[in-house]
């Protein structure tokens, strides 16, 4: 299933550049360690073979779609990369006909650091069977279950098929239920403030603000962001345990009514901080508040760029 | 070092009023000689649309018990729309901040138009009294 899917997007990607349609394409290869993918730019259809597909494919790869200048682009896309080029389209960071959306149906991407706190050892390689991973090392050999070791956005994902796009490899997955949605807040806003207030400090207290979490992040895209911004100088440099809160509220905030939720910024966290918590918080007051949900349509506008004489001002005294 | 036996916590508030009735909201209550808390330092923007989430959180940080965000009613903006924005974004910051622990009334909204001197003042007395009860801030404020 996984080889035909890949089989597909190489001969999809070769017809591509063969025919000149594109100059550029945006895929995934295999990375240099087990578990993992790299993304790859091809120009050259002797290329294709390189490009891979398989449950480890997690990058967003809509995150280089704001730096191909005029070229034309396809790109391999899954249900989030797909929602986050619609929402670079709606802010008109990019052209829609300049790309060409090659959408794959996601069953999830795992996450490789479950699996290897799972492995008796140095893991070697990897094999994908129907709903099992088969993990080698040099003296041991473990059969895993698939779903079990998603990624915690991937379990909660409401869109694993493209919304849109050029071309459909695969066939669609059937999408999962919507009360499996945000279960991650659900149990965070129940507690009370003190023990929100503690997880906040606990999560935030292992970031090292490297800002991986921002470059893996396709809605970050600002020329100067905020942190590096020296007049006004918003925060100190350094790991001061304000300024690194305000680093995560501000990002946060920044994201609101733009994020899809793909979860690129937790995955690409060397510290393990958590972040979706965050910002599935805010899209979900979005949801609630104004009735938008990021990367669906092309119609409606951001959010916060446009406002209804009804909103909500409850809070407001007066 | 000076013994501190009559020093009482007093909060520090900072509001961000908008030129065109917040502030001069604030101006009528001052003319009219209305009394209300001294606690609150005045920072007069063009617009509550103007009002960065981070000048708020900002405020937090450098050690300001207290926000208060105050603009034009809805439909009164100055410029038409100003405040419609911003009534989106505090939406957003106000549900945020209480979800990491923030205590609710740290931070807080009003609609206060040029002739409303005295409700002006009973928005202060409020915001006054509710960041008094929370006592002295503690999270997201920077230890140097």
């Amino acid at each position: 299933m996984i080889e035909a899917i890949q089989k597909q997007i190489q001969d999809e990607v070769r017809r591509l550049l063969t025919d000149k349609r594109v100059d550029l394409v945006i895929g995934f290869e295999k990375g240099t360690l087990p578990l993992r993918s790299a993304p790859i730019f091809i120009h050259d259809s002797a290329d294709t073979n390189r490009l891979i597909w398989n449950s480890f494919c997690e990058n967003n790869l809509a995150n280089y779609l704001t730096k191909i200048n005029n070229q034309r682009v396809a790109i391999i896309a899954k249900g989030c990369d797909v929602r986050s080029i619609i929402a670079l389209t709606i802010e008109k960071q990019i052209d829609r006909d300049q790309i060409i959306i090659i959408g794959i149906p996601c069953q999830g991407m795992i996450d490789w650091r479950k699996v290897e706190r799972e492995a008796n050892g140095e893991l070697l390689e990897t094999i994908e069977e129907n709903n099992q991973i088969i993990i080698r090392g040099e003296i041991f050999e473990q059969n895993l279950k698939r779903d079990a070791f998603l990624y915690m956005s991937c379990q909660t994902c409401q869109y694993r098929n493209p919304v849109i796009y050029d071309i459909l490899i695969g066939e669609k997955v059937k999408e999962i239920s919507k009360s499996k949605e945000y279960t991650d807040i659900a149990g965070l806003e129940t507690k009370a403030p003190d023990e929100r207030w503690a997880y906040f400090c606990e999560q935030t207290s292992k970031c090292i603000r490297c800002y991986a979490c921002r470059e893996a992040c396709p809605m970050c895209y600002c020329e100067e962001c905020f942190v590096d911004c020296t007049t006004p100088k918003w925060i100190e440099k350094g790991l001061n345990p304000s300024d690194v809160q305000i680093w995560q509220i501000i990002r946060a905030l920044h994201l609101a009514g733009r994020c899809c939720g793909c979860g690129a910024c937790e995955r690409a966290c060397p510290m393990e901080v958590k972040l979706c918590y965050l910002t599935q918080k805010i899209s979900k007051d979005i949801r609630e508040l104004f009735g938008f949900e990021t990367g669906i349509s092309f119609e409606q506008p951001p959010p916060l760029a446009t406002f209804n004489l009804n909103d909500n001002q409850d809070f407001i005294y007066g | 070092m000076k013994e501190a036996t009559n020093w009482q916590w007093n909060p520090k508030i900072v509001a961000f009023l908008c030129n065109w009735c917040s502030y001069a909201g604030a101006d009528l209550a001052g003319t009219s000689r209305i009394q209300y808390p001294p606690n609150i330092r005045v920072i007069r923007v063009p617009c509550s649309g103007r009002v960065n989430p981070q000048f708020i959180i900002k405020a937090l940080q450098e050690g300001a018990d207290g926000v208060l965000v105050s603009g034009c009613h809805p439909g009164d903006c100055h410029y038409q729309t100003g405040n419609y924005f911003g009534r989106r974004k505090f939406a957003i910051l106000k549900r945020f901040l209480e979800y990491i622990g923030i205590e609710e009334s740290r931070v807080q909204f009003s609609w206060v138009s040029a002739a409303e001197g005295i409700k002006f003042a009973e928005v202060v007395k409020k915001v006054t009294e509710d960041v008094k009860k929370l006592g002295p801030i503690k999270r997201l404020v920077k230890v140097r």
